[in-house]
């Protein structure tokens, strides 16, 4: 996945862990965003309309995570294994071209 | 190398601070407290004149930030030790649960205070108690020695299991009482604790880690459990390095309840700390004086005893718990724990609850033999007076 500061890091991939002894003795790397995809906790999905959108990136200077990334085609894309659904970017979008969705899992 | 200890003459905390340096501590972050100040400045002094190489010493302005830095310093894999008192350790109480939840093997002298108000700097065990839920283990000193040797101890058992442990001994009686200590020369130390194996490390820049990190619902009961089952697993381990301890030292600890002529005891005093040396002494006296009683003293709270605890009472028909510690709007909190650990099984003594020496109260042979009085009436009588005995009070 490209992203403006180049490729979203390769094996970045959840890790469940379905039985306690598969669990680490102590709390730590679990933590780290590579397994743990924050983008989890999200209610709200943002989705963007391509045909709004002017590419003036106020949405990913806005982004706190940041999960928003500059595609190929100058558009925005949504990293959504770290994006938890703020709305921030949907706030700040000056052309309403990002709407909050309640997301379906 | 055979083991020919080197006497001195030392106070509890001086004690300490030796075994602090024989173990090869690489950080110690503290904050001065009455009574615990003299284990760091001996510490310092250490420092200072060369003794010590290869340590850390962080002065820092506040025990919540001592503790803070010991569990950074642990989590980088080094041995760290620190030490506090009763309102001290009460402000570390957040960061305790910071160091046993990431399972970081420090350990800290608490030398038991009373807590304030009314204000006093007196020995009682209320302060580490009320840190019994934090997921330290925690032992009890009755004399200098055993400061020194629960300190080496406490090391190799919390880097065996990776839980923090406190090594507990009474406000002045011990911290600033001076006796003759059995220090061990520092190569036998090395052989019985060699240099710690961290779980994990911060300093492993090629597997770097986040240590702290959120738990979601998913993850933290699982990490609880791990923590559970380590306390869990600590007995045995406990059991092994305190038999170990013997063999190399001269002095068993593979017992977490010390037994003190109870074989054929009628009655048992049970309790905690130095208390339990004035206590033995007394079970001599009464002894000559026709009293079939015995000891039982408990080295470690946590982990807690409960088997050790469930042989003794199956053999005496009462005990005597002997607490110096108080559970506001219950009991005493060993006499507590000991009633609950026995309530599912077939051992049924009767129990009582002596409520003795907070805030340092005076606590004598004498005493121990009007609680003999006491008891012996109690169990000719099959039945306790009152189940909690504020013994000390002025009536």
């Amino acid at each position: 996945m490209n992203t403006l500061f180049g490729e979203k890091k390769e094996g970045a991939t959840k890790i469940v862990l379905k039985s306690v002894d598969e669990y680490p003795e102590a709390p730590v790397s679990l933590g780290t965003t590579l397994s743990n995809f924050t983008g989890d906790w999200r209610t709200f999905i943002p989705v963007i309309d391509d045909d709004k959108c002017v590419k003036c990136y106020i949405c990913w200077k806005f982004c706190p995570e940041p999960a928003i990334f500059i595609r190929e085609d100058g558009y925005v894309g949504v990293d959504y294994d770290y994006c938890k659904g703020c709305g921030i970017c949907a706030n700040e979008c000056p052309t309403k071209a990002i709407t909050m969705e309640k997301e379906e899992k | 190398m055979e083991y020919k200890p080197v006497r001195k003459v030392v106070s509890g905390n001086y004690a300490a601070a030796y075994a602090v340096k024989h173990a090869r501590v690489e950080v110690v972050a503290a904050y001065p407290i009455t009574p615990q100040t003299s284990i760091i400045e001996k510490i310092a002094e250490f420092i200072a004149n060369g003794e010590i190489d290869n340590i850390q010493y962080v002065p820092v302005e506040s025990e919540h930030s001592a503790m803070a830095a010991s569990i950074g310093a642990s989590a980088t894999g080094a041995r760290a030790f620190t030490a506090t008192s009763a309102q001290g350790l009460a402000l570390m109480h957040e960061m305790l649960h910071w160091a046993a939840g990431a399972r970081l093997p420090i350990v800290m002298v608490d030398v038991n205070r009373a807590m304030a108000p009314p204000w006093s700097v007196w020995d009682d065990q209320t302060d580490s108690l009320s840190q019994r839920d934090t997921g330290w283990m925690q032992f009890y000193a009755e004399n200098n020695q055993e400061v020194y040797d629960g300190v080496l101890m406490a090391f190799k058992i919390a880097e065996t299991v990776n839980l923090p442990a406190m090594v507990i001994e009474s406000a002045f009686i011990l911290s600033h009482t001076y006796d003759v200590v059995e220090m061990i020369p520092q190569e036998l130390v090395d052989e019985f604790l060699p240099p710690r194996k961290p779980l994990y490390t911060l300093t492993d820049f090629d597997n770097p880690i986040s240590v702290g990190a959120l738990g979601t619902p998913n993850d933290y009961y699982e990490f609880r459990y791990k923590l559970a089952k380590a306390m869990e697993d600590a007995k045995k381990v406990i059991h092994e390095v305190g038999k170990e301890f013997g063999e190399r030292f001269g002095r068993d600890y593979s017992q977490m309840i010390e037994l003190y002529r109870t074989e054929d005891a009628d009655f048992v005093f049970m309790g905690m700390g130095s208390l339990m040396g004035t206590v033995k002494q007394a079970v001599d006296v009464l002894r000559e004086e026709g009293y079939k009683v015995g000891a039982a003293k408990v080295r470690w709270f946590r982990p807690f005893p409960s088997e050790e605890l469930y042989e003794l009472a199956k053999d005496v028909q009462a005990i005597a718990v002997l607490d110096r510690n108080f559970s506001f709007g219950q009991e005493g909190i060993l006499f507590n724990e000991a009633k609950g650990v026995l309530y599912n099984t077939d051992a049924k003594p009767l129990m009582k609850n002596y409520i003795v020496g907070l805030g340092g109260r005076d606590f004598t042979v004498n005493d121990v033999r009007k609680i003999a009085e006491n008891m012996k009436a109690i169990i000719d009588k099959g039945e306790l007076d009152v189940e909690v005995d504020w013994y000390h009070l002025k009536r």
